[in-house]
């Protein structure tokens, strides 16, 4: 454990995976790991004291999102939001869940798991609204309907609104989730919230701590608990508080919110000058999205090369960037999220997502401008030489 | 020499890698994930993979998973399963150190950079008199692996290295013994990687074709029972054929297309010669005198047999057996070594 990852400069563009926690962040939690350890559900002052960082964490947060702080739940993060949303409203009313194809696993496999309906994306890999609207007049007792806001691989954006009168029409009692995870930085969630009943969020996409999420959850509306226990949360999710996680991310989605603005112009500006700089660099590399996208993500497909090559070259050079997502053994698996979309796996295989965030800087472009043009001609080089070798 | 070193998370490669390390070589470790579906055996169960990144940690070199999934299943589980459609015995093994562990994996060598793929196989290399390399049988006669690398071309050789080739088995545990790692004990696979364990090649099977019944006839001509899967029925089993006592009886032919299984007495296995095709030459065929006395290997660690072999024709051989011996299931591949039993002259899959 001694130096991993601390004597090697890396270019870093895979906030979408995890963004690197911010100092001001880091600061503000330590008090809690030894100090104020009391645990805040306690009797005695000390946990007094505990309680009111968590009763200040919420409202903060609540204020970043619009809701009232009572409606904020704090959980271990997106995957148990997107569990407790899909399962807790399955196992309370029954009924039948949807969900789009490009969904995070964390969704899509929740939706598979209770035996939901799975609807097309469009190309661009927003829920079709043609087939939500007909999925919805065929259906008799959809009781929860699941999209994202932001794609995590590809970047694009569900209109909330859209969706929302969509099944409001026809299910005016379905419960409504988003899985914001990807929205956090880069879209205001004030803008996301009033159309949904349930919003998740993960804080390690915003710079702060792994491990800790927030669930909003609209007043009235009832989920079954995945956690039993000591009734932490309004009962709602058991579990001791995590202090110094709740704290942290409260600060986190403050100093997001804070710099959004300035920050998606600048990001915006970055990500074109990658895109661009790709595009002109390399033959076969092509943007894979047209449409609107948030500012963090840019994704590529490197027609005929293997993004599994792409990645090893990029992480010599010290870029740390990503495909799709990994199963259990580490291995890249084809993204599910091009395949509903309908790219076809001869491009999808050369897929690259570049995901940029508050560390990002111009020269970390340049850098991975150059570094891909150069593992892609070598790549190209090795492909021609095996084609004259047969 | 920066190497590609496939660490399947067994004693072998792991010892392979600790070599070539202490070699002073630049080492990179690669699992390569084949099988996508569900199995408890063999060499791509995550365990496997945690057990290689973890020897890989232990010896401070780097560690990658590459997902091959799509051609394993390509050249290795769907020619698997077309073969018992077909009647034939396939050889998945052969066909995984063919097209994944040597061919995918040395294309990604080159392609990343790297000056030669190393591998834990029990086997050697080296220089024949005409200047090509070829397979030498491993150290360890126990433990070769020759017959399961024959088809590895000259080019290939010289980009390969066997680390373990000239070590015993009991060398190569020794010594990850006492570097401490946590790979020492771990037992040899055996089984075909992706058959889980409790299900077996029947149930492998059975969810992915649709078995046919067969009659069992003597070769005699008279019916001696039924079989409800011809498919699973392999030239030289005795066993499962339902016969219900009686002497010993073994299949000798497997006829799939007219839903028929021909048993017999032990001798009746025996025959004179075999035909086989997709030959396999790691040096120029012509270095292969026609005809010529030779060895033959019929499976990984089977026994070996004087024939003598002649080239029919670009894709066909005989071997005619210096006395006659019991026959080898079609699908199956032989490999041939030279008279001293030393060196791999070639390889071929049994037709008849």
């Amino acid at each position: 454990m001694s130096n991993i990852g601390l004597t090697r400069d890396y270019v870093y563009l895979d906030h979408a995976a995890t963004s690197p926690m911010r100092p001001t962040v880091a600061e503000v939690m330590k008090p809690f790991h030894d100090q104020v350890y009391a645990n805040p559900s306690g009797s005695h002052r000390f946990a007094r004291d505990a309680r009111r960082v968590i009763d200040e964490a919420r409202d903060n947060v609540a204020d970043v999102i619009g809701c009232r702080p009572g409606e904020i739940v704090f959980t271990s993060g997106g995957t148990e939001g997107a569990n407790t949303a899909v399962l807790g409203t399955i196992r309370r009313r029954g009924g039948v869940a949807v969900c789009s194809s490009a969904e995070h696993h964390a969704v899509l496999h929740c939706v598979e798991h209770v035996g939901g309906r799975v609807l097309p994306v469009t190309e661009t890999g927003v829920i079709d609204p043609i087939a939500l609207r007909q999925t919805l007049r065929e259906m008799s007792d959809v009781s929860l309907v699941s999209t994202m806001a932001v794609n995590n691989e590809v970047g694009s954006i569900t209109d909330m609104q859209e969706v929302s009168r969509a099944v409001r029409r026809v299910f005016p009692e379905a419960v409504l989730h988003t899985d914001a995870v990807q929205s956090a930085c880069w879209m205001d969630l004030r803008d996301i919230w009033p159309n949904v009943d349930v919003l998740t969020l993960s804080a390690h996409k915003f710079g702060g701590p792994k491990g800790v999420g927030i669930m909003v959850v609209r007043e009235g509306v009832v989920l079954e608990p995945l956690l039993f226990g000591g009734g932490q949360e309004r009962d709602r999710r058991s579990g001791t508080h995590n202090v110094a996680g709740i704290v942290g991310t409260a600060t986190a989605l403050r100093l997001t919110d804070n710099e959004r603005v300035s920050e998606i112009r600048r990001i915006g500006l970055l990500r074109s000058r990658l895109l661009d700089g790709l595009e002109a660099a390399i033959d076969c590399a092509k943007r894979t999205m047209i449409s609107d996208t948030v500012a963090g993500i840019a994704h590529v497909c490197l027609e005929g090369l293997e993004n599994e090559s792409l990645l090893y070259l990029l992480d010599e050079h010290g870029i740390c960037a990503s495909a799709a997502s990994a199963c259990a053994s580490g291995a890249m698996e084809p993204s599910h999220v091009l395949a509903a979309m309908g790219v076809p796996l001869q491009r999808s295989k050369g897929a690259l997502r570049f995901s940029l965030g508050h560390t990002t800087t111009e020269s970390d472009i340049d850098i991975t401008i150059n570094a891909v043009a150069q593992a892609a001609t070598r790549l190209l080089q090795a492909g021609q030489r095996k084609v004259t070798a047969q | 020499m920066k190497v590609l070193v496939a660490m399947s998370g067994g004693v072998d490669s792991s010892v392979a890698a600790l070599i070539l390390r202490d070699q002073g070589h630049e080492v990179v470790g690669v699992t390569m994930r084949l099988w996508g579906g569900e199995s408890d055996t063999g060499c791509c169960s995550v365990s496997d993979v945690d057990d290689a990144r973890r020897v890989a940690q232990q010896l401070d070199i780097d560690h990658l998973v590459f997902n091959f999934s799509e051609e394993f299943n390509e050249h290795v589980v769907a020619p698997y399963i077309q073969a018992h459609v077909d009647g034939v015995t396939p050889n998945p093994c052969i066909e995984c150190n063919r097209h994944l562990k040597f061919d995918r994996l040395i294309e990604r060598g080159h392609a990343l950079g790297f000056d030669a793929v190393a591998t834990g196989h029990h086997a050697r290399i080296e220089a024949s008199p005409e200047g090509d390399l070829r397979v030498v049988r491993g150290e360890d006669p126990k433990k070769d692996q020759s017959y399961v690398v024959h088809m590895l071309k000259s080019d290939d050789l010289a980009y390969t290295l066997f680390p373990v080739g000239q070590m015993n088995k009991s060398e190569v545990r020794e010594i990850a013994q006492r570097y401490g790692l946590r790979t020492a004990g771990k037992p040899d696979s055996q089984d075909v990687c992706f058959i889980g364990s409790t299900t077996g090649r029947e149930g492998f099977l059975g969810s992915r074709i649709a078995f046919r019944s067969a009659e069992v006839v003597d070769i005699d001509g008279s019916t001696a029972g039924q079989v409800e899967a011809v498919e699973l029925v392999t030239v030289g089993q005795r066993r499962g054929l339902n016969l219900g006592g009686g002497p010993t009886r073994y299949v000798v032919d497997v006829d799939v297309a007219n839903q028929k299984v021909v048993i017999g007495r032990e001798q009746d296995l025996y025959v004179d010669s075999i035909i086989l095709n997709r030959l396999s030459w790691p040096y120029q065929k012509d270095a292969v005198k026609s005809p010529t006395t030779i060895l033959v290997q019929g499976s990984a660690h089977g026994a070996r047999f004087e024939g003598t072999l002649t080239i029919v024709d670009e894709q066909t051989a005989r071997v005619d057996w210096k006395t006659p011996q019991k026959k080898i299931a079609p699908g199956q591949t032989v490999v041939f070594y030279d008279i001293s039993d030393r060196f791999v002259l070639g390889g071929g899959v049994v037709t008849r």
